[in-house]
């Protein structure tokens, strides 16, 4: 009896088609190391919120928590109290932002995306090409005539500033045209028959088909928006976001340590919950991503 | 070719006939009006924020402008200063370079590899194990934690641990010493560059139809490795290609993670970018001219690599 047979017995695996269990094994053992690797900053940063001051300047440094308390979060609750603008102004700004900047894009992506995965109309296939090669650039290409263009609609120190460009994300669309095209076209052509005007079988036919992919393009859109810190078009104080709030009381060192560790779970948890809930749909959407040539 | 001018010269023939070239566009405008006002909103914005942008500053790349002046043409003295008097450019250029040779191809095939031995488990470990990889690039600013494990004191973890089995004896100041700055933002980069092409290749890996498996071993495949390049590799081509664009466009926009682990500006410009040099001139100096040279520059850079890739991985499995 070899070892590897062995450990097969104790985990009842089955043999599969071309595959060696030792080289499965191997394989394994490389991805647990990599989790780790990948895994262990965040549930250390999840531990250091909870750890009173003592556990945090602790050395050695212990990964997990021994005296889990609640105390950097009450500190953070009496700092923001305290500040000159109160912390629920930056919760409002981040969640409008962060709201009606994803829907707002599920809504006028998804509303491109139907006719450009469904019908061929003049223009259509060039419009497609040049969402595909926005692609392949960043956000940091188109900065500065940005900011131009920004000046001159007056919308610097204005929300909309972060909010509009988002609503034209082009991963966004991208997607969303690739998913819709699996939606069969006999669906639509019964609509038609049955006397539906487009926007009524965009509304009522396609988007209820899509809903993994409102889930997709949320996950992608969401954590950009909770985490905009405002960047270069807002100065108000009374204008900024949470995530740009919450950065100022970490920059406090030290003695802050805690207060930051707190500040760092609740910006991390809210898009990783979001991630969780909506895993599968993503996938599914992910499924439909691809290239063609 | 002969054929296409003859069908060309044929549909000539009936439009002549039939109507005016003008009329019939519009007529196919006319009828297809309700997809140009579906997508026009989203175009609309589109536009204005991403492709005119691209096109003015190209165009802007050509003169001197600091928002208070009216622009003046300089011809192409923005881009011979670029690369023949602006060293800390050249710097940028080539730290760009080294990020992105490294981890675009890595954090490419983790992305892949990762993704293909995650396949393998079973559906609950699985969804776990997509979760562990992808949730660093959704967490927003948690790379903070890298500032304490990297930390110049002999508080910081690495030095601690280094210290304590006497590897060193002195702390090392990871984050402000030259030869380290680079690799450690290399490293923190590819920590969290696990991002939507992986997602893509999950999914990439459960679309594959079983049969083709099952055909392949009779047809001879005897191993996993076999598999993955005859049967896996030609079916995923479409999210290689989607992936490749991802992670080669992130790799060439490093700077967030830069600016927050070495600071902006780097010691001696150990970790600056293309990025990084985009921010100094574009909103520091205002010198929205020669920062738009420099924007131009790193548009080329990204499309092109982008385009070179595409062409490559279409020849995957063939």
């Amino acid at each position: 009896m070899t070892w590897t047979y062995r450990l097969r017995l104790a985990f009842r695996v089955r043999r599969k088609l071309n595959r060696s269990f030792t080289v499965t094994f191997l394989l394994f053992a490389f991805l647990g190391l990599f989790g780790c690797f990948s895994a262990i900053p965040l549930i250390y940063a999840v531990n250091n919120a909870f750890k009173p001051l003592d556990e945090l300047f602790i050395f050695p440094p212990r990964i997990f928590v021994r005296n889990p308390t609640l105390d950097n979060f009450y500190d953070l609750f009496a700092l923001m109290g305290n500040s000159w603008v109160p912390l629920s102004r930056y919760i409002v700004n981040t969640l409008l932002i962060t709201i009606i900047g994803t829907a707002g894009h599920i809504l006028l992506a998804s509303a491109a995306a139907y006719p450009l995965a469904k019908y061929r109309f003049p223009g259509s296939r060039a419009l497609f090409t040049i969402v595909v090669l926005s692609l392949m650039f960043s956000g940091h290409v188109t900065a500065i005539p940005n900011y131009m263009v920004m000046s001159w609609l007056g919308w610097i120190n204005t929300h909309l500033s972060i909010i509009v460009p988002s609503l034209a994300f082009s991963l966004g669309l991208f997607l969303m045209k690739q998913f819709m095209e699996q939606i069969p076209d006999a669906l639509l052509e019964a609509a038609k028959i049955d006397g539906a005007s487009e926007y009524r079988i965009f509304w009522s036919i396609v988007m209820p088909n899509v809903k993994p992919a409102w889930l997709t393009l949320m996950i992608l859109q969401f954590p950009t928006l909770w985490g905009s810190d405002g960047g270069n078009f807002i100065y108000s104080e009374n204008l900024k976001t949470l995530h740009y709030a919450l950065g100022q009381i970490s920059q406090g060192g030290i003695a802050r340590a805690g207060v930051g560790a707190a500040v760092a779970l609740i910006l991390m948890i809210v898009p990783i919950t979001m991630f969780v809930i909506s895993q599968s749909n993503v996938i599914q959407t992910m499924a439909s991503s691809g290239m063609k040539d | 070719m002969q054929a296409e001018t003859a069908r060309q010269a044929a549909s000539g023939l009936v439009r002549v006939k039939s109507r005016p070239r003008l009329a019939g566009l519009m007529r196919e405008l006319r009828k297809n009006k309700h997809y140009y006002i579906l997508i026009a909103p989203y175009m609309l914005i589109f536009f204005t924020f991403t492709v005119v942008p691209v096109v003015v500053s190209m165009g802007l790349s050509f003169f001197y402008f600091n928002m208070l002046e009216f622009p003046r043409f300089v011809g192409w003295q923005n881009y011979t200063r670029l690369f023949l008097d602006d060293d800390v450019f050249l710097i940028a250029l080539k730290n760009t370079f080294i990020f992105a040779l490294i981890t675009g191809p890595v954090s490419y095939l983790a992305c892949f590899i990762f993704a293909w031995i995650i396949n393998e488990l079973p559906p609950k470990i699985r969804a776990v194990m997509t979760l562990v990889f992808y949730a660093p690039s959704i967490s927003g600013n948690v790379f903070f934690i890298w500032l304490i494990v990297f930390s110049g004191d002999s508080y910081g973890y690495l030095n601690g641990f280094l210290m304590r089995y006497g590897f060193i004896l002195e702390p090392i100041q990871w984050l402000t010493d030259e030869k380290y700055i680079l690799s450690i933002v290399i490293i923190v980069q590819l920590w969290l560059s696990l991002g939507t092409s992986f997602l893509a290749f999950i999914a990439g890996f459960q679309t594959i139809d079983r049969t083709l498996i099952e055909a392949g071993a009779v047809d001879g495949i005897k191993n996993r490795w076999q598999e993955l390049w005859y049967i896996t590799l030609p079916s995923m081509r479409p999210q290689l290609m989607f992936g490749a664009v991802m992670q080669i466009t992130a790799s060439f926009a490093v700077a967030e993670i830069s600016i927050a682990l070495a600071g902006f500006p780097s010691v001696n410009y150990a970790a600056h970018t293309v990025v990084t040099h985009l921010m100094d001139y574009g909103t520091i100096r205002f010198e929205m001219g020669y920062a738009s040279a420099i924007a131009t520059v790193l548009f080329l850079i990204m499309i092109g690599t982008n385009l070179m890739t595409q062409k490559l991985l279409r020849k995957v499995g063939q």
